[in-house]
């Protein structure tokens, strides 16, 4: 069975908005336009005006909203149109949401997830073409999960919505359209991803290759390119920021003696710049044969003219450069 | 004594309303000296604060609630504990009036054990059932508190979310937005504008275009009032309650007054004179003048008032002793509360050698 990665978020919350009636759905569009990029489609004609919310456009409001109704005891699920304008609402997901159970001494619960479209769009400019993951990342207090295709979407979406703390979904907004094949168990109305699990997508016995969203496709690409060469990439697909599972990087890296991060990202500070730290500070570090390093965007703002935006973010070819430098492999001339 | 009176109150200024709250008000005799009491023992524990913050026993950021204790008595005089409240920083007097005993908020502010957020929260983050805080985020309660709003219409109870903000925070966008969706929601809010006329040290005139905090709501309808008189506060909530229950929100500004500065590094007398600050003591204070009302009405004698000023200084006493004498917390309670987690973590300390232990929520 193939199913979209729209459609994956669309069934997560259709299936808890059944299970549990305190879940309801608020956000830009969510309701009648049937979602900006269409993952709301149909249940506002399913779950009705009490249950499915448009707002106006007032994110700090909406978003603080959000969290004083967890705060009361619903699971609201508050959609950003896309993480960009989550910066107008920072101070509540932040401030309101991540800290209020640890500065009530446990008396406060917030059960609210965030979740939108994140990470790099097409030809929207500096603006609308963001990750987000290390500013969320870096915040106890929230849970952040990246998913990639429409398993990862479908299993931790659905455990960001009964999980009993804040959680961030990050969502890829180039992702929506993609298909993925989709298990039978997968499927299950009680089908959850662990928050603050790895998997391991492809194994592999030379390099490290660790992501998550989209990159992790692109890494998987790089792979199978890489295979031809005999070169035996391990995958790992992060799909928790926070919790980040560095016990499976790790034992990864003790394998492979390789290691590279891989992400859409700016560099500095980024979700890279924590893997190889944790590398470093953990047992792991002695088996590295060569420096770990980072795949990343480019550190500038995202540029709109195409050959720009191309050269802002990572590509396959990216991957396949750092893989053979850190494995010593002589690049192939580039005739670029 | 006699068990029943009724008083004149300050005409209450309104905004978009039909009916208008009484200019009179009955009261019992309990309730009456409940409310004074309550008053009493407010204004005692903040002046108690004030006084342990001086020897250093409590720290950081301290904003005193003294002088305007009548609002948040006047308005839990009219709700039931059921009904929810969110407030600002200025959130001691909220704390006790919800159900925190003195002895929790003092030992919060010492950072003990005993603290009402197990000394996690401090002055500004202080909880308890149906009351959501302690906000240290200005103007940050208002969405919050449509938020709570929002849950008791999704639910429908007939109970009311109660926002308090001051007239500083009463110029934040989000405010607005809150305004607007309440609004069009129909949400069971009372916004409330404790308006003590002073943001830090910027007066309301300096700091907003339109003074009438009543009516910024513009759509939202409003009340004007006296926020130094527990019973204008108390008629007003009631009538804010009913309509925010039937009709959807309502904005409610009381005018009222701090005698502290804005918080402890504040004299509050560079922006105001002293000369202020003792006239409204003198004239307009929330306590000596119900204690005025409750012996002109012969609920209570002189004496009978003294009797409960001693005691409520003998509970204050009582109640800081025992903070006092609560421990710090134990340090490893550092790394717990971060979530709700049925399962032990393992949190980062400040070097990687020593791992932090969070243990699973009780």
């Amino acid at each position: 069975l193939q199913m979209y990665v729209r459609d994956a978020l669309n069934s997560a919350m259709d299936e808890e908005m059944n299970r549990d009636n305190t879940v309801f759905l608020m956000g830009e569009e969510v309701a009648q336009y049937d979602g900006a990029y269409k993952v709301s489609r149909g249940l506002w004609r399913k779950y009705g005006d009490q249950r499915v919310i448009d707002t106006p456009i007032t994110e700090s409001g909406f978003a603080g909203m959000a969290v004083g109704a967890a705060m009361a005891g619903l699971k609201p699920i508050c959609e950003f149109m896309t993480f960009n304008f989550s910066m107008q609402a920072i101070d509540h997901v932040i401030n309101s949401a991540a800290k209020s159970h640890y500065m009530s001494g446990g008396m406060v619960t917030v059960p609210v997830v965030f979740r939108g479209p994140n990470g790099a769009a097409a030809g929207v400019a500096a603006q609308h073409s963001q990750c987000f993951a290390a500013w969320y990342g870096h915040c106890p207090g929230l849970k952040v999960v990246s998913p990639f295709n429409s398993e990862d979407c479908r299993g931790l979406l659905k455990a960001a919505i009964r999980d009993t703390n804040p959680v961030v979904v990050l969502e890829n907004e180039l992702m929506y359209g993609t298909a993925f094949p989709v298990s039978d168990e997968a499927m299950s109305e009680d089908f959850l991803i662990e928050i603050g699990k790895a998997k391991v997508e492809r194994v592999g016995k030379h390099v490290t290759l660790v992501s998550h969203s989209r990159p992790v496709g692109q890494c998987l690409e790089a792979a199978e390119q890489l295979a031809s060469e005999g070169i035996d990439c391990e995958v790992i697909n992060l799909r928790s920021i926070r919790p980040l599972d560095i016990e499976t990087v790790q034992q990864s890296v003790m394998k492979t003696n390789h290691l590279i991060s891989v992400e859409g990202g700016w560099p500095m500070f980024g979700i890279g710049s924590e893997v190889c730290a944790q590398i470093m500070e953990g047992p792991a570090f002695d088996y590295l044969d060569a420096p770990a390093i980072r795949v990343t965007g480019a550190d500038i703002p995202m540029p709109y003219a195409q050959v720009l935006e191309d050269g802002a973010l990572p590509g396959v070819k990216d991957i396949v450069l750092s893989v053979k430098k850190t494995l010593h492999i002589q690049p192939m001339t580039d005739t670029a | 004594y006699s068990v029943e009176a009724t008083f004149p109150i300050k005409p209450i200024d309104t905004h978009k309303l039909e009916n208008t709250p009484a200019t009179e008000v009955q009261i019992n005799k309990d309730d009456a000296i409940s409310y004074y009491t309550k008053m009493q023992i407010i204004r005692r524990m903040e002046l108690k604060a004030d006084q342990l913050y001086k020897q250093k026993i409590i720290r950081g950021f301290c904003h005193l609630y003294d002088g305007q204790e009548a609002c948040c008595a006047g308005i839990e005089a009219s709700l039931t504990p059921k009904d929810d409240v969110i407030t600002a920083y200025r959130a001691h007097g909220w704390a006790y009036i919800r159900g925190v005993p003195v002895c929790n908020i003092l030992a919060e502010l010492f950072g003990r054990k005993l603290g009402c957020a197990k000394g996690k929260g401090g002055s500004m983050h202080m909880y308890s059932k149906n009351f959501y805080g302690g906000n240290g985020i200005v103007g940050a309660q208002v969405p919050l508190g449509a938020g709570i709003a929002f849950a008791h219409k999704y639910r429908n109870s007939d109970t009311v979310t109660v926002a308090c903000y001051g007239d500083g925070a009463a110029n934040q966008g989000q405010i607005f937005e809150s305004f607007n969706m309440s609004q069009l929601w129909k949400l069971p809010a009372i916004f409330v504008c404790e308006n003590n006329r002073y943001g830090m040290g910027t007066s309301v005139e300096r700091a907003s275009a339109s003074t009438d905090y009543f009516t910024r709501g513009d759509y939202i309808p409003g009340l004007r009032v006296d926020g130094m008189d527990v019973l204008a506060v108390r008629e007003a909530t009631r009538f804010a309650k009913e309509h925010a229950v039937k009709e959807g929100p309502i904005l409610m500004e009381l005018v009222t007054y701090r005698y502290h500065g804005h918080s402890m590094s504040d004299p509050g007398t560079s922006y105001r004179t002293r000369d202020e600050v003792k006239e409204i003591r003198q004239n307009l204070d929330p306590i000596m003048n119900f204690r005025e009302k409750i012996i002109s009405a012969g609920f209570v004698t002189k004496q009978d008032v003294a009797t409960i000023d001693a005691e409520v200084k003998q509970h204050v006493e009582n109640e800081t002793a025992k903070a006092l004498a609560s421990t710090e917390p134990d340090f490893d309670q550092i790394a717990c509360d971060i979530y709700v987690t049925d399962t032990p973590l393992s949190i980062r300390s400040c070097n990687i050698y020593n791992q932090l232990h969070h243990q699973p929520s009780v």
